[in-house]
C-alpha cells in the first residue's frame, strides 16, 4: 500500500522536526541550515534536470493536435488547437499551463450494460487540480510579506482578495480551506477509483501528503497554535539577507513553525528528484511546444547520423571523359 | 553536452533563476529594522502594575481573536463587560478600553502590524486616536 507508506514518511518527517526541536533544542538547524540547503539542491536539481532534458534531440515533428491544420485556404484552421506559428504555440502554451486546458477534455470511459462503450465527462480532477494548484500560488505569492521589508501593494491586494470573506481573526483565507479540500480530493480520488489506485504509486502520495502536511502545519499556525509571527519575519528576512539569527530569536519561535519549514525544506529538497518537476516539463513537453508546420518545413531529425553520399554530379565529374568516350550522354560538358 | 532549443530554455533557466531567488536580491546588504512596539503612554506610566487585561503571552498571540470576540460581544449581543481570568472585570470597548491605556495606536498598534502587512478593519468603523506627530 503505497498510500500508507507516504503517509508514516510525513508523520515520521513531521515527528523529526518536532523532536528536533522540543527535545533535541536544534533550531539552528532546522530554521537555517536545513532550509539554506534544501533552497541550493531545488535550484541546482532544478536546473540539472532541465539541462538534461534540453539536451535530447527531439527526432520527429510531434505536437498533439486537437484541430484542423493549416492547409488549403478555403478550410478553416484551429489555431490555438493546430497552430502553425509561435504566437499559437505561445497562446496554446499559455492556456494549457494557466488552465490545463488538455485536463479540461479528460473523458471517462464506461462500459455501458457490458456492451456499448461510453464516454463521459470527468471535470472533477480538472477542477480540484485548477483549483489546488491556483491556491498554492496564491499561498505562495502571499509569503512574501515574509520575505520583503515594505511589502509592495499587489501582494497586499492580493492577500486583500484572500481574505476579503473577513471571517474570524486574523482573517480566514479563501486559499487555506480550497487548498485543503483539492488536496484531499486529490488523494480521496487515488483511494476511490480503482483504476487511478492500480497506477498510483507511493511517489504519488508521498507529495500530496507532503503539500497537505505543509498546508495542515500553516492553517494550524495562524488560527491555533500561535507562534511569534514577528520573530519569524526576522528570521525569513535574515535568511534572505544571510544574516545569522540569534539564539534568542531562534528560540522564541513555536515548535510548529519548524514543522512547518521543515516540511517546506524536504518539498524543496524533493522536488527535482519527483514528479513535482512537472513545473518545468510542462514547458519542455514536445507534444505542446512544438509549431505544427511539418508541411511546410522540414523538420530534421538531429540525432541523423552524417550520411557520406556522392552526387550524380560529382560521379559526373569523376567519369567525364570516360563516359565522352564511350558515348554516354553527359549532363554538363 | 549539447542542448536541442537551447536559446528558449536558457532563458526560461534565467527566469527561473531570478524568481527564485529575488528575495536575496531585494534585502541583501540592507539593515532590517525590527519592530519594537512601545508602552510608554502616560496612561501605562501611571498604573501601579503594569498589566494588560490578559497575560502578555495571551495578549500577543490570541489579542486579534479578543478584539473580534469583544466586537461581537458588544455589538451584536450588547454585553459590556468582560470578566478576565482573573476574575477581574473591564469595559468591552475598543476605544475606551484598549486605547484609553494604548494611546499610541502608531507606535502600538502599528509597529508590527505594517511590518507583517496586516490591516486590520478596526478604524473602518472606529476613529483613530489623535496623536501628536513626535
Amino acid at each position: 500500500m503505497g498510500s500508507i507508506f507516504a503517509f508514516f514518511a510525513v508523520i515520521a518527517l513531521v515527528l523529526i522536526a518536532f523532536v528536533g526541536v522540543s527535545a533535541g533544542n536544534m533550531q539552528y538547524l532546522f530554521g537555517v541550515v536545513i532550509p539554506y540547503a534544501a533552497m541550493i539542491i531545488f535550484i541546482t536539481g532544478f536546473i540539472f534536470r532541465v539541462l538534461k532534458w534540453g539536451s535530447s534531440p527531439v527526432p520527429f515533428c510531434i505536437p498533439t493536435t486537437c484541430g484542423q491544420q493549416k492547409s488549403l485556404p478555403w478550410i478553416k484552421q484551429n489555431k490555438i488547437d493546430n497552430p502553425s506559428t509561435t504566437i499559437g504555440v505561445v497562446v496554446r502554451m499559455a492556456l494549457e499551463v494557466l488552465l490545463f486546458r488538455s485536463l479540461f477534455r479528460n473523458l471517462k470511459t464506461q462500459l455501458s450494460e457490458g456492451q456499448r462503450i461510453v464516454y463521459g465527462e470527468a471535470k472533477w480532477l480538472w477542477l480540484a487540480g485548477l483549483a489546488f494548484h491556483w491556491s498554492f500560488l496564491i499561498i505562495l505569492v502571499r509569503h512574501l510579506r515574509f520575505f520583503i521589508q515594505k511589502v509592495p501593494v499587489p501582494i497586499q491586494m492580493i492577500e486583500g482578495l484572500d481574505s476579503f470573506l473577513q471571517i474570524g481573526a486574523p482573517l480566514l483565507y479563501i486559499t487555506d480551506v480550497v487548498i485543503l479540500s483539492a488536496v484531499t480530493y486529490l488523494f480521496l480520488r487515488r483511494v476511490f477509483m480503482p483504476q487511478v489506485r492500480y497506477i498510483s504509486l507511493p511517489a504519488d502520495y508521498f507529495p500530496l501528503f507532503l503539500i497537505l502536511g505543509i498546508a495542515a502545519t500553516g492553517v494550524l499556525m495562524r488560527y491555533f497554535f500561535k507562534v511569534n509571527v514577528t520573530g519569524v519575519k526576522e528570521l525569513a528576512m535574515g535568511l534572505v539577507s544571510f544574516i545569522n539569527p540569534d539564539a534568542k530569536l531562534l528560540e522564541g519561535i513555536g515548535v510548529i513553525f519548524y514543522i512547518h519549514l521543515f516540511l517546506i525544506s524536504i518539498f524543496f529538497a524533493y522536488f527535482p528528484f519527483s514528479k513535482l518537476m512537472h513545473m518545468g516539463g510542462v514547458f519542455m513537453s514536445p507534444t505542446r511546444n512544438m509549431v505544427n508546420n511539418s508541411r511546410m518545413k522540414r523538420h530534421i531529425n538531429p540525432w541523423n547520423y552524417p550520411v557520406k553520399v556522392h552526387t550524380y554530379d560529382e560521379y559526373e565529374d569523376d567519369f567525364r571523359e570516360k563516359m565522352k568516350g564511350a558515348g554516354i550522354p553527359v549532363e554538363r560538358e | 553536452m549539447k542542448l536541442y532549443g537551447g536559446g528558449k530554455i536558457i532563458t526560461g533557466l534565467i527566469i527561473f533563476f531570478f524568481l527564485v531567488t529575488f528575495p536575496f536580491f531585494l534585502n541583501i546588504g540592507k539593515v532590517n529594522a525590527k519592530p519594537e512596539p512601545k508602552i510608554d503612554t502616560p496612561e501605562i506610566q501611571k498604573l501601579a502594575e503594569k498589566k494588560c487585561i490578559e497575560p502578555k503571552a495571551f495578549m500577543r498571540a490570541e489579542h486579534m481573536k479578543l478584539l473580534n470576540d469583544w466586537r461581537d460581544f458588544a455589538v451584536r449581543n450588547g454585553q459590556r463587560l468582560y470578566v478576565n481570568s482573573e476574575e477581574k472585570q473591564f469595559t468591552i470597548s475598543l476605544q475606551n478600553t484598549c486605547m484609553h491605556c494604548h494611546s499610541n495606536k502608531k507606535k502600538f498598534c502599528d509597529e508590527c502590524h505594517n511590518y507583517m502587512a496586516v490591516k486590520p478593519y478596526c478604524w473602518s468603523c472606529h476613529i483613530a486616536p489623535k496623536e501628536k506627530e513626535s
